[in-house]
Order: structure tokens, then C-alpha cells, then sequence
């Protein structure tokens, strides 16, 4: 009995030896390939993730000593983990308040990755046509103050579609997102009425509506309910060929949220770009523009300490604004505009 | 008095590391010690829980105190949080679970123990326990998809005129709602009163059936009058932890609830609960005093859940001594 127990730690103590042995010998292999390994930790917004997780393996193959690694944890999570230290960088759909940036012990900056669109979707029987939604149909709905599909105001734009009497069932987002964060802070622009009751936000105390959690949520009961109303991502509507509507923007022109229309509103804003890059392009001037649509960011510290990390991060960083913007389409969102990546490459050199 | 026994005990320590291999393999003092630990650890784990809960929610408590249970405005932009819509959406959609669950559970464990043959009661136990194996996130995706639309067109409206003079029944149907949940949660509940109650019910003693069968009663009379109440604190059991999961319950709930923190008579209305808004709204939660109100959410489920077992356990003590008084 005490041999087999002897012999049991025997078996155990060589294993030990023999895993030491094989990571030392890894280390050296990689010594040897010249440059030390790289983590670096990023969390936040689940929005960005697709294309953050695309970037980081990229990235990691045009340069395998730096391993990105992304958690998409949501960005209220990420914004505290990055004010907490415990990440490398935080992602968010949201710029940070004057509050968070307060809180935070090294100062954060700004980076715009990609754009992200929100379209109304819709479902009401007999009804195939695309809808042209004004800003005050849009606001007049979600305050509850329009409650019947054949309303002037929406029935005005619209002319030429038989729009039934019935009542407007509203659905948004239940769970947090920088979704709702959009499209609120798009009504908080176009409608006095709704900064003053609501708000901008990632939750806000809805006036009228049922919540469904997730995109796929918003769908669901979209589907299930005739005569409703809700919102999802440009992303999400255009990969499950979902029918949405028109919005008229701050030039009076009803657009279609398509990759470009989203691209232009944030070249139309470039000039009054404010330089940490925390701006809503909601609502923008220019006729091209879709109105409803924001950037998301990365977070990332002005002062990174450890030189290794710093350089992997700045090169990832100049990485993402030229061959990373080509692979924003592929995944259905929108890239830069050119004068925004320029100026966001000017500002990579306040890392210290 | 203390100091010899330390002595001693520190001596057969020091002294035998051969006896206490001994001890070890005889297994009684090593069990003792290794079980107490794991007790030790889980009500650790359940005091730490409270505890951290309690210090985290501490702004939340500051600031609303107990008005945080009778306000029912949900404002994360003012930082106005109350508790009310979502204390009232988590007990009406368990007391519409249990309504629903108990006498569909109670019915089939009676069946399942007392009139169907054994071989028949084994498989279909063994169904019902596939129920409960079920992911709660399926539930909730057949709710949305079938349930709800089922509700909306044919059950809503069927209520609606013929009970639609009860406040509970009027308003606009949406298929989501109390009703939903409700339903959502005593077919998710349900398998754990059967297995439980019919497990019970087997291990009635014989003797308590042949009793009443002698005494001249019908088959019907012996279950109901002789052997449910023999079983009767198992079955209480079985339906409070029903209870507990109903209340606890996130996926499925916040998927057919509608998600909208209002308190409304109507079943047919949506509503809220306290898991689903957690779940809904933790990760996103900017700002101390939002994350705060969430996490005293969170310590109001745990109280709940907390207060309803220890009823449980009073109802089920009650009930027996009262039963022994009768013999």
C-alpha cells in the first residue's frame, strides 16, 4: 500500500519535471524568434466584438509575438475595468463621461474603430412597402404620443401606402446596449420632448413599449406582435434580411441606412471633430448622411509604462486605421471616413 | 483543563504519523474532518454571498432606504430606483407558476405512484425528469415563438370575453406579459413537484393503504384522505423548492415578461421581475449608484428566496407535529 503511494508521488514529481522542462524550452524558442510575447487584454462592448476578435487574429498573424485578447463583456463592464486597471485597453459603444474620465487614474483617449448604424423595423400586416419615417413620427411613437399606424404624421411621408387604424405596438432593447445608447440619443436631438422626459442613455425609463432582450429579442417580438415597431443594428438587419424603414435627416432627405450613408454622416461631422474624438454624430448636417448612427470606440490609456506592450499596442492601434478598416465591410459595418483616420493616427503619439 | 488534552493531542500527532495513516485509511476521523470542511465551505460560500451583496448595495440603501420597495419609477438616467415593479412581477408570475404547477404536478406524481403500473410510472418519471434537464433558454425561445403567439390570438381573447369582467383579464393582449411567465414557469417547475411528490407518495407505507381499504373506502379515499396527507410535508417541500427556482428564473422569464417595470391588475400586461432586470441590465450599468441599486436587487431576491424557504420549512414542521397530535 505505502509503495503504491510512494510510487504515486514518484509518477507525479517526474510529470512536474517534465512540464517545467517543456514550457522552459518553449520560452526559449520564442527568446530565440527574437522578440518576447505580447498579451495585451481589451473588454467591452459585445457591438465591436466580431470585428475586434477578427482584428486581434489578424493582427496576430501579421505579427505572432502580440496575442490580442478580447472579452466582449459589454461596455459599461469595460469602461469600469479599464478605469479599474485590470485591462489593457476598454471598448465602448459610448463615449466615457466627464464623470468616468474623472474617475479613472491615468487619463483615457478616444479612438473611433468602426461605425454602427441603427434602423426602425417594423411589422404590419398588409404592409410590404418601405416606410419613410420624420424625425417627429420617430420621437412622436416612442413617447407614446402617436399610438395608431395611420397618423398624419406618419401617414404624411408615406403617401401612397395603405397604413392601417390600428395601434402601434412599441418595442426596444431591455438589457443595456449601445444600441438603445444610439437611437435615444438620436430622439434626445431631434425632440425637446424626449431630452426633457427620457433622455440619451443605454437604459432609459421607456415611455411606452415592451423590452426584448437582445437584437434577436427586439426581432422576436417584432415578428410575433402585428403592428409594431422596434429597433435594431444596421449589422443585424442587413445579415437576417430584415425589412426596415427610411429616416429623414437634418436636410430633409429620407435615407436609407446603407454602409456608405453612414460612412458619409461621419465625414460630414470631421470638421467639427472635437480632438479627444468623444462626439455624437447623430443627426448630422449633409444631405448624404443616415442620421442615426454613431462610432465605437476603443479606450486606451495615455501612459502605458511597460515599453513592450506600448508598442505592440500603438502598432495595433496604426494597424487597425489602414489594413484594419478593410475588413469593416466584410462584417456589415461602416469604415471611417479617410479625414478621421488620419487625425486618429495623429493621436496615437500622446501614448507615453 | 486545557493544556493536557492540547498536549496529548499535539503528541499522538507528533508521534504518529504511522497512526495517523492508520486512522487515515480506517477513514472515520479523516471523513469526519474532509465533510466538515466542504459543510464549512458552503456556508462560508452563502455568508460571503450576503456579505458582499450587503456592502456593495450600500449606496443604493443610503440613499433610498426603504423606500426603495415602494417607489416604482426605474430611471437609470435621474438615479431614480425603485424596486416595487420588478418585487411585484417576480411574485405574481411564481404565484401564477404554482397555481398552475401544483395541481398539474401533484396530479401526475398521484398517478404516476398510485394507479399506473410500475413499469409505465418509471418511464414516464424518468420523461418528466427530462423536463427539468431542459435549458432554461429553450423554454424561453418556445415560449417567444409558439407560446406567445398562441396566447395572443387564442387564449387572450378567449379569457378576455368570458372572464374579461376580472380586472386581471382586460387591457390589450400582447402575448407577453404575467400570463406568459407564468405559464413559462409552472411547466419549468413542474417536473421537480413530480418527481419529488411521487418519490414520496411511493415510500408511503403499505399498511397506511391497507388501513383505509379496510376500513371501506374507495380507492380515491384512501389516496386523498390516507396517503397524501402522510406524504404531505414531502409534497410541501417539493412545491417550495418549485417556489425558489420560480423566483429565481431568469432566461426564460425575461424573455416573455415584456420587460417593462410597471405594476398593472392585468395578467395580460408585461411586466418585469428581479432576476431578468439584473440579467438585462448589470453589464451595461455605468455609474456607482445604478450598479448599487442592481446589486440590492440582487440581496431583496436572496432575503426573498431566504424568507419563503424558512416558511417552508415552518409549514412543513407545523404540519407534521399536528399530524403526530392526531395519532
Amino acid at each position: 500500500m505505502k509503495k503504491t503511494i510512494a510510487s504515486v508521488w514518484v509518477g507525479l514529481a517526474l510529470l512536474l519535471a517534465g512540464a517545467l522542462l517543456v514550457s522552459c524550452s518553449k520560452n526559449a524558442n520564442n527568446a530565440s524568434g527574437g522578440q518576447l510575447p505580447v498579451l495585451i487584454n481589451g473588454a467591452g462592448s459585445t457591438f465591436g466584438y466580431p470585428i475586434y476578435s477578427r482584428w486581434a487574429d489578424d493582427f496576430h498573424k501579421a505579427h505572432p509575438n502580440v496575442q490580442i485578447n478580447y472579452q466582449s463583456v459589454g461596455s459599461g463592464a469595460g469602461i469600469r475595468q479599464l478605469i479599474a486597471g485590470t485591462v489593457d485597453f476598454g471598448a465602448s459603444d459610448a463615449p466615457m463621461t466627464s464623470e468616468q474620465m474623472g474617475q479613472a487614474k491615468v487619463p483615457a483617449l478616444h479612438f473611433p474603430t468602426v461605425l454602427g448604424a441603427v434602423v426602425p423595423t417594423y411589422n404590419i400586416p398588409g404592409v410590404t412597402a418601405e416606410l419613410k419615417f420624420t424625425p417627429e413620427a420617430l420621437s412622436g411613437i416612442f413617447l407614446g404620443k402617436i399610438t395608431k399606424w395611420n397618423d398624419v404624421a406618419i401617414a404624411r411621408a408615406n403617401s401612397g401606402v395603405q397604413l392601417p387604424a390600428n395601434s402601434i405596438v412599441v418595442v426596444h432593447r431591455s438589457d443595456g446596449s449601445g444600441t438603445s445608447f444610439i437611437w435615444t440619443d438620436y430622439l434626445s436631438k431631434v425632440s425637446p420632448g424626449w431630452k426633457a422626459r427620457v433622455g440619451a442613455s443605454t437604459s432609459v425609463n421607456w415611455p411606452v413599449g415592451l423590452g426584448g432582450k437582445g437584437s434577436e429579442g427586439v426581432t422576436g417580438l417584432i415578428q410575433q406582435t402585428p403592428n409594431s415597431i422596434g429597433y435594431v443594428e444596421l449589422t443585424y438587419a442587413i445579415q437576417n434580411h430584415i425589412l426596415y424603414g427610411s429616416v429623414q435627416n437634418s436636410s430633409g432627405a429620407f435615407v436609407k441606412a446603407s454602409l456608405d450613408s453612414v460612412t458619409a454622416a461621419a465625414a460630414a461631422t470631421s470638421d467639427s471633430m472635437p480632438a479627444d474624438f468623444r462626439v455624437s454624430i447623430t443627426n448630422p448636417p449633409g444631405k448624404d448622411g443616415y442620421p442615426i448612427a454613431s462610432f465605437t470606440w476603443l479606450l486606451v490609456p495615455t501612459q502605458i509604462p511597460d515599453v513592450t506592450k506600448r508598442e505592440a499596442i500603438t502598432s495595433f492601434l496604426h494597424w487597425m486605421l489602414k489594413e484594419g478598416q478593410n475588413d469593416a465591410e466584410s462584417l456589415a459595418y461602416a469604415k471611417l471616413p479617410s479625414v478621421l483616420t488620419a487625425k486618429e493616427d495623429a493621436t496615437i503619439a500622446q501614448i507615453h | 483543563m486545557q493544556a493536557p488534552t492540547n498536549v496529548i493531542e499535539r503528541a499522538t500527532l507528533w508521534h504518529g504519523p504511522r497512526a495517523f495513516f492508520r486512522r487515515l485509511r480506517t477513514g472515520d476521523e479523516v471523513a469526519h474532518i474532509i465533510t466538515l470542511i466542504f459543510a464549512a465551505v458552503v456556508v462560508g460560500i452563502t455568508a460571503l454571498l450576503v456579505y458582499q451583496l450587503w456592502i456593495q448595495s450600500v449606496l443604493s440603501r443610503q440613499k433610498f432606504g426603504w423606500a426603495f420597495f415602494f417607489t416604482h419609477v426605474w430611471d437609470p438616467l435621474a438615479g431614480q430606483f425603485g424596486a416595487l415593479p420588478f418585487l411585484y412581477g417576480t411574485l405574481v408570475t411564481a404565484a401564477i407558476g404554482l397555481c398552475l404547477a401544483v395541481p398539474l404536478g401533484l396530479g401526475t406524481a398521484i398517478f404516476l405512484s398510485e394507479f399506473s403500473p410500475p413499469r409505465v410510472s418509471d418511464s414516464l418519471a424518468f420523461l418528466v425528469d427530462l423536463l427539468a434537464a431542459v435549458p432554461s433558454v429553450i423554454y424561453g425561445l418556445l415560449g417567444i415563438f409558439i407560446m406567445v403567439p398562441w396566447l395572443r390570438t387564442t387564449v387572450e381573447p378567449a379569457l378576455k370575453s368570458t372572464l374579461g369582467f376580472l380586472p386581471l383579464f382586460q387591457g390589450p393582449t400582447y402575448g407577453v406579459g404575467f400570463l406568459a411567465a407564468g405559464l413559462i414557469l409552472a411547466v419549468m417547475v413542474v417536473p421537480f413537484i413530480v418527481s419529488v411528490s411521487r418519490e414520496v407518495l411511493i415510500a408511503v407505507p403499505r399498511e397506511q393503504r391497507e388501513a383505509a381499504l379496510a376500513l371501506g373506502a374507495t380507492r380515491w379515499e384512501t389516496i386523498w384522505k390516507a396517503v397524501v396527507p402522510f406524504a404531505k410535508s414531502g409534497i410541501i417541500g417539493s412545491v417550495f423548492l418549485a417556489l425558489a427556482r420560480a423566483l429565481g428564473e431568469t432566461m426564460a422569464v425575461t424573455m416573455v415578461i415584456g420587460n417593462d417595470p410597471k405594476v398593472s391588475a392585468s395578467l395580460f400586461a408585461p411586466g418585469y421581475s428581479i432576476a431578468a432586470v439584473i440579467a438585462n441590465e448589470f453589464t451595461e450599468a455605468t455609474g456607482n449608484l445604478y450598479l448599487s441599486a442592481l446589486i440590492e436587487l440582487g440581496l431583496v431576491l436572496f432575503v426573498l428566496t431566504f424568507v419563503l424557504n424558512g416558511l417552508a420549512r415552518l409549514l412543513v414542521l407545523a404540519t407534521t407535529t399536528r399530524g403526530a397530535a392526531h395519532e
